[in-house]
């Protein structure tokens, strides 16, 4: 934002040329020009369905063929009132919770500890990076097609613990299910992550390290009061990541629980959107769901955000 | 696991001495942090590779095993599901997403960075809100215009629309044009090139580097997506890989004698192209995601 003040054409202008003034101008009308397709494209894709979706909420609403309309009576806020009584969409969002408790402390731990192992002089170095990495580049039908056949009721993962095998299996579990989701989401995202931390490590002066040294300090007690602290910023985004994620879960409990099973104990909201919108043809119960979902997400990163600045 | 935090996070620097014992520990240590992640990592694609091979795929620890090896649950994921069409379908979203960021993109990040017009703060505004709006949120009134109000369902630029212009790369594209030194660009006004020109002749030969990440980055986005194709497509020739396979994946695996195999063919296929991106230009990948993810 900041840097939007130094343009360097600004200072050639303005000593008031006549046709300098007068490119300027025309500068300017190239440059609405150039962000025009832009703003139409955020228009068509963010602010108007935004608006709709919002205007659907407060109608009785439903899906006709194109052409034809439908009278949409206005409504007030009962399919706000619906879809804060439904069972279905309480359970999901206790889903998000559970992903969320189990994808964050995983993903700071497991993200932490690869990127401190990495953050030195070793042998195979960018094999491992790019090892770590490859998972959140391939596309999730893939993976969740090979996270099914491993933890499938007759999958490897079953007959390697032969007898511990938990019944009914992974995937179709009450139990398991959701967690299940968060451990693959965890496992898909994690290089991002480890990149992240990486990073965030490169900003952690070398010279507190041996100030902490020379005062004798252990390496527990420089990793807990130096590199902790030291990647915060990184902690965050993981953090604010994994509520948006988790808000925005479809693939994997569509596909990899076999539709957010079993009895929903892995649904998630925008699966419930899809089903109640599209399948059964509740567009304005799935769109008070989004409004919902949308301000949820914002005011939880939100805080978080204002959480963690308050915590440096 | 916990345990080694402390042991290599205290070994940072790279000039740890190596020689000594608690050096050369603490170096065994990480590496062996390091090959289990790996493993973790890897192994599930070895897994699908290997599955994709067998004659017979089934789940017994045998079935790790590279052995029984055939070409057959390629041709039977063919089969079920017109390879050859979905890759079509994928690679035509896909052109497509990536010419208007290209054009598009590069246009709206060289004007954010290079240009002066009313509106510009507000823009770059809209630019980082955009980053932030969970786009999954917006499917249901975006489906309900494309395919209701505009009748795009089972069409190209329906599937096209809401990836148009990857935001990321515009990003990417604005901090790239304003890194470049001001006097270039005076110096080309100075002698009544055009913008158009400017663009063409000066910034972008020496931005390539930059388009070439943004490429990138924007050819995972729909290569890989699921859902709204998913909901925007119903017609089977339509479908980019992603779906069909999907599809292939609930409810059509009876229809071969090797379902799993040819499962596995086809998640092979969906994920050669990134993988194959990924292996080549490795760098370019990795670099800016975390700047971006950074500042975002």
């Amino acid at each position: 934002m900041t840097l939007t003040q130094s343009s360097p054409r600004a200072a050639t202008t303005r000593p008031g040329a006549p046709a300098g003034r007068r490119r300027g101008h025309r500068r300017a009308g190239i440059g609405t020009l150039f962000v025009t397709p832009y703003l139409l494209y955020v228009l068509a894709v963010f602010a108007i369905p935004l608006g709709y979706t919002v205007w659907i909420s407060f109608h009785r609403f439903y899906f006709t063929a194109p052409g034809a309309h439908a009278p949409s009576p206005w409504v007030g806020f009962a399919n706000y009132r619906d879809v804060l009584t439904d069972p279905v969409v309480g359970r999901s969002f206790l889903n998000i919770g559970i992903f969320l408790v189990i994808n964050v402390p995983l993903t700071v731990v497991l993200a932490l500890v690869l990127a401190t192992a990495l953050n030195a002089k070793m042998p195979f170095r960018s094999f491992f990076r790019a090892a770590y990495y490859l998972p959140y580049i391939t596309a999730s039908v893939a993976l969740v097609a090979v996270w099914q056949f491993l933890f499938g009721s007759d999958g490897l993962v079953n007959h390697a613990l032969g007898g511990l095998a938990p019944d009914p299996s992974w995937l179709v579990n009450t139990h398991l299910a959701m967690p299940m989701i968060a451990l693959f989401v965890t496992w898909k995202q994690l290089g991002f992550f480890v990149m992240l931390y990486l990073a965030a490590l490169q900003n952690v002066g070398k010279d507190l390290y041996e100030a902490a040294s020379v005062d004798g300090a252990g390496p527990v007690r420089k990793f807990w009061s130096i590199t902790v602290p030291g990647v915060r910023p990184a902690t965050t985004l993981v953090t604010v990541y994994a509520i948006v994620t988790g808000a925005n879960l479809f693939s994997e409990p569509y596909l990899l629980t076999g539709g957010g099973g079993p009895d929903n104990s892995s649904t998630s909201p925008v699966l419930l959107m899809y089903q109640k919108g599209i399948e059964q043809g509740h567009p304005d119960f799935a769109a008070a769901l989004g409004v919902v979902l949308v301000v949820l997400v914002l005011a939880v990163s939100l805080i978080t955000r204002k959480l963690s600045e308050r915590g440096n | 696991m916990s345990t080694t935090v402390p042991t290599s996070g205290a070994a940072v620097p790279a000039d740890a001495p190596t020689g000594s014992r608690e050096g050369r520990r603490g170096r065994a240590v990480r590496l062996a942090v390091l090959l289990v992640g790996a493993v973790a990592f890897l192994f599930p694609f070895y897994y699908m590779v290997v599955g994709s091979l067998r004659k017979v795929t089934a789940g017994d620890l045998s079935s790790a095993a590279p052995s029984g090896l055939t070409g057959g649950n390629y041709s039977a994921i063919d089969g079920a599901l017109s390879l050859g069409r979905s890759l079509v379908n994928s690679g035509v979203m896909t052109a497509g997403v990536l010419l208007c960021t290209l054009v598009l993109g590069v246009l709206a990040g060289y004007a954010l960075a290079r240009l002066e017009f009313t509106g510009r703060g507000g823009v770059f505004a809209v630019l980082l809100l955009v980053q932030t709006v969970p786009f999954q949120l917006l499917t249901l009134p975006l489906y309900v215009l494309v395919v209701r109000d505009y009748g795009l369902g089972d069409n190209y630029a329906g599937m096209i629309l809401p990836f148009a212009i990857n935001s990321t790369a515009v990003f990417l594209f604005r901090q790239f044009f304003l890194q470049m030194p001001a006097s270039l660009f005076e110096a080309a006004r100075i002698d009544g090139a055009s913008e158009l020109r400017i663009l063409w002749k000066i910034a972008i030969p020496m931005a390539r580097p930059a388009l070439l990440t943004g490429a990138l980055l924007t050819f995972i986005g729909p290569w890989n997506e699921f859902l709204w194709p998913f909901l925007v497509t119903k017609n089977a020739d339509m479908q980019p890989l992603a779906v069909s396979l999907a599809g292939f994946l609930s409810n059509l695996q009876g229809t071969v004698s090797n379902p799993t195999g040819a499962l596995m063919a086809g998640a092979c296929v969906l994920a050669a192209p990134a993988v194959v991106l990924f292996l080549l230009f490795q760098r370019h990948f990795t670099h800016t995601n975390i700047d971006s993810g950074v500042k975002g």
